[in-house]
């Protein structure tokens, strides 16, 4: 009897690790046709799922898109297989040797939209020739494409994303000379991700002769009374809010509103900025600003052809279809732009019309991105997308944001045009970084 | 602002604070209390019962009616934990328990969002997270509203928690069972009804800290992460004691924004993710079993 | 049948003393080495070996350690994450700062600072027992976490906060290639866990277990409670220290410190109980239950929903189906599994007879 149990939970183990042994060889896909492959390591709960949800979504929308309305690029469909990360990099690592491969196809584009994944994998993706592409995140100075040959900082890394909203404030405030003895908080998660803006806020601050006041939260950063007593004490006069998690975004909010603090005076990180991070807080958001590096919104033509053609057929990604032109699907949509332009330039450089590309011509394509004014116009995004070019040596392009303001009810632009970080300094301090990078590692940089 | 008014401040702040940690750690302790077991899960169940509430509402409900609805879900919920979870691991060592809750946070996380899904969500109590007015004129301080609504509740709870074990039949028969199992049995107490009972009046103290909770950070997978707080506010106050748990929050929450306000920015700020934890470990150098813990004596 | 014991005689105080006292089981042992060291490197493929293999391997060592203090030494500890840390800082800190400093020396010195941080944050098991402990030893997570992030010195003041580990380079040797990672970590891997099972079978391992089972009637025995505790906390840390640096050195590449979080702390308690408390092949099955485990359910899901079921949906049931599995899992087998593999171990010994 006590036997007759363990047998049967033997027997069920076994099989169940017969089962598993089966289903991890990885099964052979019959290449049908011309298709190229992409592996989305996505991440759908946990904390960070809101966002991921959205912007993942809009990515899958964009390829299905672009099979349904164009019959893929050049005849070339656009097939996927997604991954669960639960935004951890361990899940994240085996997520990205799972897509590496299916069948005969191979990944060659890589967008884990999660700074600990993609520093998990970043020492792969030389030898998988996978373009890890950082969109928005990760190592700023990923910018100089000399040292980082597959990996991008497109379009906007935090050191150009932090001068910039430097450069707005400066404005607000009536020039760069009256920023001279202002008091700027800087409120952060304490992490590698908070921190890093801080050489280009302590540079600018050196230059421009205000105070900076660097305030870290401790993860998940739900309880946040004690910094913002100290905001408080030292009468900031702007709070540059840095955080990551709806729950740490809508806290800071509603904290300023608890020591009357103005929240026309508080400008986020694009991860402060979306619907999911205001909503929690109620009215107390009303004019709040951050930066945006797409904005959101439904006027713009392809995001209503999307929700024709892809919706309309019952195809969409978005479980719940009032998300279309939310921040995140918005910036998924663009980063599917991204892909299937580099597809489109690798197909046309690597004279390879209607067949599939392998990594280095990825990376060309990529490497191509050239989003001129009537580029946007013509792929209907125009207003969504600022005008920029990537290059050999340049992997992060545009390097500006659009700052967006919280009326209640949605997002609305404040800039009509784009503000642009000091791209000379950034430049400097990015290839500084990665020249140090390059003598710690032992890589020779390549030539452009 | 004067120094002293800060200070001030800055400890009110603390207390009130530390009040909302007390909450959830309440759910802790009434479940160490009656059944021995180390309840991991509460922070899933604060979240859990947050969502659902304001899920009920989403689907129609008014307050009035999602707050009873949501009140019998989470006493299903942990009357089909105690049958299906608990039953078959009685007598199990302390750390099997407390791993098979750990499972069971897993669970409660997965069924919160395949339910409702994972869109942040707010909840509107109907009190401004705002400083109160009359306070903030005639002192300067500025004190939210929500957090002296949450003491209040917060001390209505414990008292009620407290009344009801020391005056009521259910009480004395819940510190039976906490006392001894088997000589609990042998009188006649029906054992598994308590630990039902004791899992649903966890899950409803859950809810009342989920909600209070969501209304000031909003309703979103974050707020799994309050059960960390709670830990050290349990281990000062002692596993089995409910006033423990409140003089304990109250400790933890002013030494905890003190800390961070004073030492913080000498260390280079970000001290509360561990202060509270080392705090901890002084108290029980001192105190082994937690303030008001009981004392647990080994025979040797 | 399998097991023919006739004519097996143990004729020496040495032979007696042997791990495998049979001589299946010792052949056994052999076959499933030279088939790691010979066979696997051939057959696997690189998904296999940089994503489940090399992760397994590592993370059975950190379960070691954590299986000697919780499991053999009866510590409840939940800051092995954080010891892993130490180890993964240490080690890139000491490949950097030291020059021509040699792999191995640098992964030994790296246990050995993971080992003093642990004897540090294990002082308070002297007062402290039970679940008490385990919450205090959660300070030591979050402690060494927070230092590690805060202060720039210990990532060489890398702007983004993370390192990136070196090259493995030994007596010339490089191991990039995942062939040789995996071989080198097999090496560490099987050394380290040889050594901890003489350990848990002597004098040590006794000690350990006498202070597990009843502390204070081994004070009153002779036993030096103090040195017995510490000395498995320090012992412990070494073991998730190295495991920590082969973390980084041969697994993630780049890492920070926040990569180390209390649920790796949860997941390693979860190997050891689901694999089996105070034995040292349970660290080894659990590492492979809890790692493999998400894995299966994941592309299980995938292959049986795919494209009909939204993919948020699969990623909700994938977690409640882990959970669950683990809660029916200590329901069936408390004892783990390596009591289930001790159990057919006996049955294949007296097989085909019942008795």
């Amino acid at each position: 009897m006590f036997d007759d149990g363990i047998s049967r939970s033997l027997r069920g183990l076994v099989a169940a690790v017969a089962v598993a042994a089966a289903t991890l060889v990885p099964a052979l896909a019959q290449a049908q046709g011309k298709e190229q492959y992409f592996g989305i390591p996505s991440y759908r709960v946990g904390p960070f799922a809101a966002g991921g949800t959205g912007f993942f979504g809009g990515i899958i929308d964009y390829l299905q898109y672009v099979n349904m309305k164009e019959g893929g690029v050049n005849g070339v469909q656009m097939v996927w297989a997604e991954c669960e990360t639960e935004y951890n990099a361990a899940r994240g690592v085996e997520c990205y040797q799972r897509l590496l491969k299916k069948g005969d196809l191979q990944m060659h584009i890589f967008e884990p939209l999660a700074t600990p994944i993609a520093y998990g994998v970043l020492n792969r993706v030389d030898d998988d020739k996978v373009v890890l592409t950082q969109y928005g995140y990760g190592r700023s100075d990923a910018a100089d494409g000399r040292v980082f040959p597959w990996v991008f900082s497109t379009m906007t890394s935090y050191w150009s994303q932090a001068s910039a909203i430097l450069n707005w404030i400066s404005t607000k405030e009536g020039g760069v000379d009256k920023m001279k003895g202002k008091k700027i908080a800087h409120l952060h998660l304490d992490s590698a991700f908070g921190r890093e803006p801080l050489p280009v806020l302590r540079r600018l601050a050196k230059d421009w002769g205000f105070e900076l006041i660097e305030i870290p939260v401790a993860a998940p950063g739900i309880e946040q009374q004690a910094q913002w007593l100290r905001i408080r004490q030292e009468r900031a006069d702007w709070v540059i809010s840095w955080g990551f998690g709806a729950g740490m975004n809508s806290t800071a909010i509603n904290s300023a509103a608890r020591i009357n603090f103005p929240r026309e005076k508080m400008v986020g990180v694009w991860w402060a900025g979306s619907e999911e991070d205001v909503l929690p807080a109620g009215d107390a958001a009303k004019g709040y600003f951050a930066a945006a590096n797409v904005p959101s919104g439904k006027q713009f033509p392809l995001v209503q052809d999307i929700e024709k053609v892809v919706y309309g057929a019952g195809k969409g990604n978005l479980s719940d279809p009032k998300r279309i032109g939310n921040i995140y699907w918005n910036r998924g949509v663009t980063a599917g732009i991204f892909w299937v332009e580099a597809v489109r330039n690798g197909q046309r450089i690597a004279n390879k019309r209607g067949q599939m590309l392998n990594g280095d011509e990825m990376r060309l394509g990529f490497e191509a991105l050239n989003l001129t004014p009537a580029r946007l116009k013509e792929l209907g995004i125009e207003g969504m997308l600022p005008s920029f070019k990537l290059s050999c040596a340049d992997h992060e392009g545009a390097g500006v944001v659009k700052i967006i303001q919280w009326d209640g009810a949605k997002w609305n632009s404040v800039t009509p045009d784009w503000v642009s970080s000091d791209r000379k300094m950034i430049r400097e301090m990015v290839e500084e970084s990665a020249a140090k990078y390059a003598a710690e590692q032992k890589i020779t940089p390549r030539k452009c | 602002m004067a120094g002293f008014q800060f200070f001030l401040e800055v400890l009110v702040t603390g207390l009130l604070s530390g009040v909302m940690y007390a909450l959830v750690a309440l759910g802790f302790v009434l479940i160490y209390k009656a059944s021995g077991v180390f309840n991991f899960a509460q922070g899933a169940m604060v979240f859990f019962a947050a969502l659902s509430f304001v899920g009920f509402m989403e689907l129609g409900a008014p307050f009035w009616l999602a707050l009873p609805i949501t009140v019998g879900l989470m006493a299903l919920l942990g009357v089909g934990i105690e049958r299906f979870v608990l039953r078959p691991l009685v007598n199990q060592h302390e750390i099997t328990l407390l791993m098979a809750t750990i499972g069971l946070t897993f669970v409660i996380e997965g069924l919160a969002q395949l339910v409702w899904g994972v869109e942040v969500r707010r909840l509107d109590l109907g009190i401004k997270d705002q400083p109160l007015p009359w306070l903030a004129d005639n002192t300067g301080l500025f004190i939210s509203q929500i957090d002296i609504f949450a003491a209040v509740v917060a001390g209505v709870l414990v008292a009620t928690l407290a009344l009801v074990f020391s005056r009521t039949k259910i009480g004395r028969a819940l510190r039976a069972v906490a006392d001894d199992h088997a000589a609990a049995l042998s009188i006649g107490i029906p054992l598994k009804r308590i630990w039902a009972l004791v899992w649903a009046i966890a899950g409803v103290v859950a809810l009342v800290a989920g909600m209070l909770w969501g209304a000031r950070s909003g309703v979103q997978f974050a707020l799994v992460f309050v059960a960390l707080k709670a830990l050290p506010v349990l281990i000062i106050g002692g596993f089995t004691s409910v006033p423990g748990v409140i003089v304990a929050g109250l400790i933890v929450g002013a030494a905890e924004k003190l800390a961070e306000v004073y030492i913080g920015p000498m260390v280079g700020g970000g001290i509360e993710s561990w202060f509270p934890y080392v705090l901890a470990i002084l108290f029980l150098l001192v105190r082994p079993e937690g303030l008001f813990g009981e004392k647990i004596i080994r025979r040797v | 049948m399998f097991y023919r014991e006739a004519g097996q005689f143990r004729t020496s105080y040495g032979q007696d003393g042997q791990i495998f006292p049979l001589r299946q089981d010792r052949w056994a042992m052999l076959a499933l080495l030279a088939a790691a060291v010979l066979v696997v490197p051939m057959v696997a493929s690189d998904y296999w070996l940089r994503a489940l293999l090399i992760p397994w391997l590592i993370f059975s060592l950190v379960a070691l350690g954590q299986n000697i203090l919780t499991g053999y030494a009866g510590q409840l500890s939940l800051g092995s994450a954080g010891f892993m840390a130490v180890g993964a800082f240490a080690c890139y800190n000491f490949m950097l700062r030291v020059d021509g400093m040699p792999f191995l020396v640098a992964l030994v010195l790296s246990g050995l600072c993971a080992a003093a941080v642990g004897m540090a944050f294990g002082l308070p098991s002297l007062r402290i027992r039970g679940l008490y402990l385990a919450v205090a030893t959660l300070a030591a997570q979050f402690f060494i976490v927070w230092a590690l992030d805060k202060f720039g010195w210990f990532k060489n003041n890398d702007p983004s906060g993370v390192i990136t580990a070196q090259p493995i380079v030994i007596l010339g040797m490089g191991f990039n290639t995942p062939q040789e990672k995996y071989l080198l970590v097999l090496g560490i891997v099987v050394v380290l866990a040889l050594l901890a099972k003489n350990m848990a079978r002597g004098a040590t391992g006794r000690a350990w277990m006498a202070v597990r089972d009843m502390d204070v009637a081994a004070e009153v025995m002779g036993l030096p409670l103090m040195r017995t505790k510490l000395q498995a906390f320090a012992i412990s840390s070494f073991y998730c220290g190295v495991g920590g640096a082969l973390f980084a050195f041969a697994y993630l590449g780049t890492v920070e410190p926040s990569a180390f979080t209390i649920d790796m702390s949860f997941r390693i308690l979860f190997m050891i109980i689901i694999g089996g408390v105070g034995t040292i092949l349970g660290s080894f099955l659990g590492a492979g239950f809890i790692l493999l485990l998400p894995i299966f359910l994941s592309v299980l899901f995938h292959a049986v929903a795919g494209k009909t079921v939204d993919a948020s949906i699969t990623s909700a049931v994938e977690l409640i189906v882990f959970g669950a599995l683990i809660i029916v899992f200590l329901i069936v087998e408390p004892h783990g599994l390596a009591r289930l593999w001790q159990l057919t171990k006996e049955r294949l010994r007296l097989w085909p007879f019942p008795h």
